[in-house]
């Protein structure tokens, strides 16, 4: 099946100083796919994600995303994604609907329009009795499941998760999941860093970092293939152990 | 007498029960892992253990000392790393060695031993400052302080949490080697598949202890049926599945879905056709014994019902 790219990057480099994060990257990601952006820490995945947000500015190479150039184009960029970082998703001090009213007045929803987003959020959510509560009084596992929604909430092209499902109970690790895959059912495409590797195998494709550069990429079937390997976890161990 | 011996512990933040009538057991030269989610009350419970804060309630007896009356003595018996990275930034590797040496009294060549696997990988950047130090470079210095005065008991709060599959396998080994030297270790993660690894874990979730003994002992206790479907498809599957008669969970793990039901009337082929009536003609389902991130979701799906 033929689908448009909507992440192309050729030739990405990225220096601080002497020191090389990014080494010559080349890879595109389709619309709608589940895109999975593995290695270990310290391999460069923070800083690539960091230029594809808009970030910050690559040294050297090509990189396009949802149709623009992240050199020109930062302001367009910003407005065509989502992201949900690994550390700060939600300020603690406002309840859930002033947080959500808060980013959509950001990306300028108008007011209709986050009232019935809202109300949807709130019936799919079952968070009728969450939404007037403050941030800080929420488990854990619904902060990072709110975090999500708010992040895709003005309908971005592309959302960027890094390490959404760190330290969540095992249950509300698949209803993340579960919204994930809603996500991409509704035409969202998806970039997510994650140490879980069974989740590396819920991705379509998976792109494993290390030292800077890329060391493999393609569907889990096709990893597992070419590195003998019976899951992810082993093809992992092996990429890494291999150097 | 166990090495960390803890009956009825309770502990509340306001009106947050963080612990819910603890118990632990772990007996000398043991290697208990805590296995729970952020929030379960991990890192409470190591407060405890380590005389850091003071239980509401409860009987505590760590190394045969009380934490409460007993801590300064307590402490010296004790190696921690907290989950947070406690050591100081603007000292160099090696000078952070040599101070926690000295706070217990010893030095670094009296104990090289005991971390000499662990700190050669680092000794090259000895004159570093801590602060510049890499995660994984970081971790291993935090060990070694935690290991440098020659403890007896070795409390790790969430030791891997954040680092990659590798490194994490790493660090396990790194323990093993450790527990060569007699030392009693307790260390907690959120990873469930580290379970394993040690010799008995606890099961924490929502400040009580939900499941204890040797991993073994743990997933044999599961007496449902689990039926693993293997599909490329997991989405859909999963959907088909969730829309099954009597499922009890329908969960993800990895390339595999887990099916349990609420009663034993299933069979292999049973699903296999359900599924292919439902246009997933790929799957290949098969029953599998339960792992410990079988038995934790279990008993929150139990919990959530009451």
């Amino acid at each position: 099946m033929y689908r448009e790219n909507i992440i192309e990057v050729e030739n990405l480099v990225k220096k601080f100083g002497d020191f090389t994060a990014n080494d010559n990257l080349c890879f595109e990601v389709k619309k709608s796919e589940i895109f999975g952006f593995l290695g270990a820490n310290g391999a460069g995945k923070t800083t690539a994600i960091k230029i594809l947000c808009g970030l910050l500015f690559p040294t050297s190479g090509k990189v396009m995303v949802a149709g623009y150039d992240v050199y020109k184009k930062r302001h367009e960029i910003r407005k065509n994604i989502g992201y949900m970082s690994q550390g700060f998703s939600l300020y603690e001090d406002l309840t859930v609907k002033e947080n959500i009213e808060f980013y959509a007045g950001i990306y300028g929803l108008k007011r209709s329009e986050i009232k019935t987003r809202f109300e949807d959020l709130v019936q799919k959510l079952g968070i009728d009795e969450l939404k007037n509560k403050f941030v800080r009084d929420l488990p854990l596992g619904w902060k990072q499941k709110i975090a999500f929604s708010v992040a895709i909430f003005h309908k971005p092209q592309i959302v960027f998760l890094d390490e959404p499902t760190s330290g969540v109970d095992p249950i509300t690790r698949r209803q993340f999941w579960d919204l994930i895959y809603e996500a991409v059912e509704s035409g969202i495409t998806v970039f997510v860093t994650t140490h879980y590797l069974d989740e590396a195998e819920y991705c379509d494709r998976v792109c494993i970092m290390a030292e800077g550069r890329i060391d493999a990429i393609g569907t889990p079937d096709e990893l597992k293939a070419r590195f003998q390997s019976k899951n992810m976890d082993e093809v992992f161990v092996k990429i890494a152990r291999g150097k | 007498m166990a090495e960390i011996e803890i009956n009825n512990l309770y502990k509340s933040y306001g009106d947050v029960k963080a612990l819910d009538n603890v118990c632990l057991s772990v007996e000398k030269n043991g290697f208990c892992g805590l296995i729970g989610p952020d929030g379960a009350g991990k890192t409470t419970l190591m407060r405890v253990i380590t005389s850091l804060l003071v239980p509401d309630s409860g009987e505590i007896s760590i190394g045969g000392l009380d934490p409460i009356k007993e801590y300064k003595k307590l402490r010296l018996k004790l190696g921690y790393m907290p989950g947070k990275f406690s050591l100081y930034q603007d000292l160099s590797v090696e000078e952070n060695l040599r101070f926690f040496a000295g706070v217990f009294g010893t030095s670094i060549k009296e104990n090289y031993h005991l971390i000499k696997n662990i700190y050669s990988h680092i000794e090259p950047f000895k004159n570093r400052r801590a602060g510049k130090l890499s995660g994984g470079m970081k971790q291993k210095l935090a060990l070694s302080c935690a290991l440098i005065h020659k403890p007896e008991i070795l409390i790790l709060d969430e030791p891997t949490t954040g680092v990659d599959a590798v490194s994490r396998r790493e660090f396990w080994e790194m323990l093993g080697e450790i527990r060569n030297y007699g030392i009693t270790i307790l260390v907690s993660t959120p990873y469930m598949e580290e379970a394993v690894l040690c010799d008995q874990v606890s099961l924490l979730f929502d400040g009580k202890v939900v499941e204890s003994g040797t991993p073994k002992q743990i997933v044999e206790r599961f007496s449902s049926t689990i039926f693993a479907v293997k599909t490329v498809n997991i989405p859909a599957s999963l959907k088909v599945l969730r829309n099954m008669e009597d499922a009890k969970s329908v969960n993800s793990f990895g390339q595999n879905i887990h099916v349990v039901f609420n009663d034993g009337n299933h069979s292999v082929e049973q699903i296999t056709n359900y599924l292919i009536k439902n246009n997933i003609t790929d799957a290949k389902v098969s029953i599998i014994n339960a792992g410990i991130e079988d038995c934790f979701i279990d008993y929150i799906i139990r919990q959530n019902k009451n």
